[in-house]
């Protein structure tokens, strides 16, 4: 199964439910817990493990040879404009171009063959109980998309359907979240009850209900700001996983980067709420 | 004309809430843009009243005749983003998964495929309450491209600025280190980074200011909710001394800024308070850094 914990506005607490999550159910499950925030991926500053494997990752860029006849095809083919003609050059703008091929395929001259470049490094982890993989994209890299693609793509080469995959996804409601939650299996948004954490949650909730994705809410802070995500939630017929009380512990902790549910109980309650939920929707085997 | 950043790294810092208080102080000054396209949340504390609205057209999508379709698959050989699907025989366009690549479109043999623009958005230039015109967007949902988005909506603050004579564009950025905040800093004459002394916020911090330092860009810190950890607050001072980041302010945990965003205020306006007081301070230094 694959659970990704996502939200539209940023900072509402993905980072601080994924890690707890995946640690409670991984004492008595399979469990691997995957950053997808390759931006800015926090998940590993509260996860203890050993380090067990780290390759670069790379995405396939054309690159001219230097010798064709600037027959042009190249740049009319290009729906990204990565690839211009300028004089008797052919020049390539790695970080528009989205790796398609089409130009280096279709050239007549084959003077664009496919260069790997790298776009991020994929870092894996184990504790105790927990696998844990992150990626993070280079800096000046601009696409996050493709190297949240081939993280998935090693965790389900690497981890058979038994594991329980728990994906922490990036804030937003654009193309890096489509890519982070379009496999799962669930989803569960974490948001706060603001106007600002209504307002991003509705996009989130359009976002997966254009994907047809079975999803859920968990409010955290609650009892700051009023009732209104709630009664949305209601409304719309969203089923409100858990409340995590608006507690300043949480948030000192969390700055420190410990673990959350290890040492408040009240925030393990909801913890045990969720899991129970997500059992009854058969995202987590009983045990 | 200077173009002030407001920035984070890391998302809920308080980012939005600190630039609209920001927004209010420089009142007329200003022309606003908010390029958190994304998560577009500053119009609920400056009220925009809509003026002129314009629809955002970006990337294409492949469409497919299943009249026209033979079957023959090579839409599938050739597709590297699971864009084309093949379901009992017959081909289909997985619109989630389309890059807008046009490969299918062109291998296509007997021309099934055709490629159309997708509207992914609209951007707006209003009145704002503070008496700035506000530039801001509302993005399609899993729309591609925010970069552009992000770049239509500069363009048209650069060009309102100029006509408005202002001195000033402030913009509200997004969080991370993509396509949209790389668009965001093209330009930018200064940046503001609000952070949090957490282990996250000075994580990416320190990723976000190396993209800024990447684009010479000078830059100072707002450090909110400071009083959360005091050893952090350290460590923050320390990597913004050897990282040349100005220390602009340290403003405590306050929740204040929700209850002012309830009523769709920013803090400056809700409150006469020590924490106000701080933000006052902070923009006239952030002028002055910037050489406003």
């Amino acid at each position: 199964m694959k659970i990704a914990i996502a939200s539209g506005k940023g900072g509402t607490g993905k980072t601080t439910l994924a890690t707890s999550l995946a640690s409670h159910l991984a004492e008595s499950r399979d469990v691997v817990l995957v950053d997808l925030d390759v931006e800015e991926p926090n998940s590993r500053l509260f996860i203890d493990g050993d380090q067990t494997h780290q390759q670069d990752v790379y995405k396939e860029i054309p690159q001219w040879t230097g010798a064709c006849s600037l027959c042009g095809q190249c740049q009319d083919i290009c729906n990204f404009n990565a690839i211009v003609q300028v004089g008797s050059q052919i020049m390539v703008f790695p970080e528009l171009c989205h790796s398609c091929r089409a130009c280096s395929d279709l050239c007549p001259e084959s003077a664009l063959p496919l260069k790997p470049r790298k776009i991020g490094i994929l870092n894996q982890f184990q504790t105790e109980d927990l696998d844990f993989v992150e990626s993070r994209l280079e800096i000046g890299e601009q696409q996050a998309v493709p190297l949240i693609a081939q993280t998935k793509h090693y965790v389900d080469e690497n981890f058979d359907d038994d594991f329980i995959k728990i994906y922490d996804s990036p804030p937003g409601t654009s193309c890096p979240v489509i890519e982070a939650t379009k496999d799962a299996d669930y989803v569960i948004l974490v948001t706060e009850p603001t106007p600002f954490g209504l307002y991003d949650l509705k996009l989130a909730v359009e976002v997966m209900r254009k994907m047809g994705k079975a999803f859920g809410v968990v409010v955290n802070r609650y009892g700051l700001g009023n009732e209104d995500v709630i009664d949305y939630c209601q409304l719309e017929g969203i089923s409100v996983l858990a409340k995590i009380a608006n507690d300043r512990r949480i948030a000192e902790l969390y700055s420190g980067g410990e673990l959350i549910y290890t040492s408040i109980p009240e925030f393990k309650e909801q913890l045990f709420a969720l899991e129970s939920r997500l059992t009854l929707h058969d995202m987590v085997g009983a045990v | 004309m200077k173009e002030i950043v407001v920035i984070s790294g890391k998302g809920g810092t308080g980012k939005t809430s600190v630039m609209a208080s920001f927004s209010y102080l420089g009142q007329a000054d200003l022309v606003i843009a908010d390029c958190d396209v994304d998560a577009a949340d500053l119009h609920m504390l400056l009220d925009p009243d809509y003026q002129n609205s314009e629809d955002y057209y970006s990337g294409e999508l492949a469409i497919l005749d299943q009249e026209k379709c033979i079957n023959c698959g090579a839409c599938l050989d050739v597709c590297q983003f699971d864009g084309v699907q093949k379901e009992n025989g017959i081909f289909r366009i997985e619109e989630m998964n389309c890059e807008g690549c046009g490969y299918c479109q062109r291998v296509c043999p007997t021309a099934a495929i055709h490629m159309e623009t997708q509207k992914v958005g609209q951007w707006y230039s209003s009145n704002s309450k503070v008496g700035s015109t506000m530039v801001h967007a509302k993005m399609g949902v899993g729309a591609e491209n925010s970069g552009r988005l992000v770049a239509q909506v500069k363009n048209e603050a650069r060009r309102i600025a100029k006509a408005e004579g202002k001195e000033i564009i402030l913009i509200d950025g997004s969080p991370g280190i993509g396509c949209a905040v790389t668009s965001t800093l093209s330009g930018a004459d200064y940046v503001v980074f609000v952070t949090e002394p957490s282990v996250s916020g000075i994580h990416d911090l320190k990723r976000v200011s190396e993209l800024v330092q990447g684009f010479s860009i000078p830059s100072g810190c707002i450090i909110n909710k400071y009083d959360l950890n005091p050893q952090r607050v350290l460590e923050l001072e320390a990597f913004m001394e050897d990282a040349g980041i100005e220390h602009i302010a340290n403003i405590p945990y306050d929740e204040g800024f929700t209850a002012a965003m309830l009523e769709g205020k920013t803090l400056v306006e809700y409150e006469n308070s020590s924490v106000s007081q701080i933000l006052v301070e902070s923009w006239k230094k952030i002028k002055q850094f910037a050489k406003v």
